[in-house]
């Protein structure tokens, strides 16, 4: 990628038009991330910390400005195109894990394969994605309802990393988790980080947030 | 597929509701199917009950206004046809056969039992022209012996040489005629048949009140109406001249239209089943609001997801018709035989059985009906499961 950023905001609002006047979540940020960063993403609720998440992936377009992946512009990208680059470049960890209830631990894991390519090597790479995260094979056929919220995070995190993607996007990744739980959570996470992968983590822990190297906050839609 | 499991584990996980659903389905096709087999099988039994009498013109006097169907009670009258203009239309005819006769009636007694009969007049030689011998022999010349309509030998219980009494003479039955079923140019299963010859020399000369022309070639009927027409009718209507396709056609109409009516009451229950799987749709992509939002921001297509849900009401369609198919043939089978007894008293030639194609028609159709109704009403809720916004849908609950 030869230095180039993973990810460039120049100059990004996000305007959302309400009856009793526009609504301003994001005010004129301008931010870079490279390659290997892991970064917490800091700021009272409301402060637009989840409408910089949902631009960073892919999930939204910016109303003015120009946000860059890996040196593309998203602004102007159809659905489907935007929903490819999610699917092949992002990876996604929420709060809530978001499993889906009607697949098994390792199909969960294997869904965004699937999604591209064929079966019998997606389970593979699922297998081996869900070993990494810690989650032994006795759990792999276990609906996600018959595992703990630590096994479901870990599960979540194995189906953001399967498709190897360039950047790794966490909501309050411990956010429903005791402490301890929370903890291993984001042992893996830094151990991710480690390995090369960029990672971008919102959060109003400030234990949580001492993982990432570097923080940024965000106060009423403006990098403070 | 991915998708088409998640289709099958989502109607799995919903049992009660999707087995609903799918009885929903069940029921319209089985409506469809079932009404549609049994209005066809009541056309072919009227059909079976209409003598094929394709190749007959009839000739009947002029009705000043009529419904035009011969069946039509309301234009039954006592008029009747010249000898003059018999010979005219024998003239137009050519080489095809005309029987002139005459429809009257007369006291019927045998034994103990006495009532009007109808009676066919027509000279002897045309009689085996128009009907068949089921028993002894047609009646000749100047004979005394007469001939009965099959239905009439079986309720009186007649056989050739019976006695019976007409207009209060005794006269012997030659024959028995074989049965024949309703017809535009004569009934003569509850009638008794006589000679011209027979008549004329207890009544004297008469009028014809009717011509039937047999045909011999199909595709002269229109040339040999026309030339009658233009015979006959040159100063003014004399005659009616009518071929029984034209007859036929008039029965048919109606059949059809209640054929129609049936399948529309069969549309109907299938209507309120597609109502049902939208609703069981609707239910559905509102309960998984979050996982549709989830499977989109992880890279799930609109398509995809619509496809998802497609898969889910397509299967509600395919399975509720396939056992809906299986319910009609049987039903149809069970209606069809007991259609058959119902009508078995109005001797219908050629049996009441429905022919496989009609069966397998039918359920097809109804089952083909099933499938795109439910297809159709899974689009929308699945339109709309696409088309939802993915960070809205995470965030719901």
């Amino acid at each position: 990628m030869s230095g180039e950023p993973i990810l460039r905001f120049e100059e990004v609002s996000k305007i959302y038009p309400l009856p009793a006047g526009d609504l301003v979540a994001l005010d004129r940020v301008s931010l870079t991330v490279d390659p290997g960063e892991f970064i917490a993403v800091m700021g009272p609720s409301g402060s637009g910390k989840s409408t910089l998440l949902n631009l960073m992936g892919c999930l939204d377009v910016p109303t003015r400005g120009e946000i860059f992946l890996s040196g593309q512009e998203i602004s102007g990208m159809s659905d489907d195109d935007l929903t490819r680059l999610r699917r092949d470049r992002i990876g996604f960890v929420f709060q809530q894990f978001n499993l889906i209830p009607l697949l098994s631990a390792v199909e969960n894991v294997e869904f965004p394969l699937l999604l591209t390519t064929g079966r019998e090597e997606s389970r593979r790479r699922a297998i081996e994605v869900l070993t990494a995260v810690g989650i032994a094979e006795t759990h792999f056929a276990h609906k996600p309802a018959e595992l703990s919220g630590g096994q479901q995070q870990r599960v979540a995190i194995a189906r953001a990393l399967v498709n190897d993607p360039d950047l790794l996007l966490c909501d309050e990744p411990t956010g429903n988790l005791d402490s301890k739980t929370g903890s291993a959570i984001m042992e893996i996470l830094a151990a991710e980080n480690r390995e090369g992968k960029t990672v971008v983590m919102v959060t109003h822990d400030p234990g949580v947030a001492a993982y990432a190297r570097r923080t940024i906050r965000i106060v009423d839609g403006r990098v403070a | 597929m991915i998708f088409i499991d998640l289709a099958v584990r989502n109607l799995r996980r919903h049992r009660a509701r999707s087995f609903l659903a799918t009885v929903g389905i069940v029921i319209g096709v089985v409506a469809i199917a079932s009404l549609g087999i049994m209005g066809s099988s009541l056309s072919m039994l009227v059909g079976g009950m209409v003598a094929d009498v394709s190749d007959t013109v009839l000739v009947t006097p002029h009705l000043a206004a009529s419904s035009g169907d011969p069946f039509d009670p309301r234009s039954a009258l006592a008029a009747s046809i010249s000898t003059k203009n018999v010979g005219l239309i024998e003239k137009a005819a050519g080489e095809h056969r005309v029987v002139p006769m005459i429809v009257t009636s007369d006291r019927l007694r045998v034994r103990d039992t006495s009532g009007y009969a109808t009676i066919y007049v027509m000279p002897a030689t045309d009689i085996p022209s128009l009907i068949e011998l089921e028993a002894g022999l047609y009646p000749r010349g100047r004979s005394s012996g007469v001939m009965v309509g099959s239905l009439l030998a079986d309720e009186l219980n007649l056989h050739p040489g019976s006695r019976i009494e007409v207009g209060g003479e005794s006269v012997r039955v030659l024959g028995v005629a074989a049965e024949r079923g309703m017809g535009i140019d004569i009934n003569p299963d509850y009638a008794i048949i006589v000679t011209e010859d027979w008549y004329t020399e207890r009544h004297g000369p008469q009028d014809y009140t009717r011509v039937v022309v047999k045909v011999s070639d199909l595709s002269a009927i229109e040339d040999v109406k026309a030339a009658i027409d233009q015979q006959i009718n040159r100063r003014s209507e004399v005659v009616d001249i009518l071929d029984s396709r034209e007859i036929l056609e008039l029965y048919y109409e109606t059949l059809d239209a209640m054929n129609v009516f049936l399948l529309g009451i069969g549309g109907v229950s299938l209507l309120v089943a597609s109502v049902s799987i939208l609703n069981v749709m609707i239910i559905s992509v509102t309960e998984r609001t979050a996982e549709i939002g989830l499977m989109r921001s992880i890279g799930a297509r609109k398509r995809e997801v619509l496809r998802m849900f497609l898969y889910e009401s397509l299967i509600l369609g395919v399975t509720g018709s396939i056992i809906g198919g299986i319910v009609s043939v049987v039903i149809a089978s069970y209606a069809s035989a007991s259609i058959a007894d119902l009508f078995a008293d109005f001797a219908v030639s050629g049996g009441a059985g429905i022919p496989i194609s009609v069966v397998i028609g039918y359920v097809a159709f109804a089952m083909a009906f099933g499938i795109g109704t439910s297809v159709v009403a899974g689009f929308y809720p699945s339109w709309k499961a696409a088309q939802l916004n993915p960070i809205e849908a995470l965030r719901y609950e």
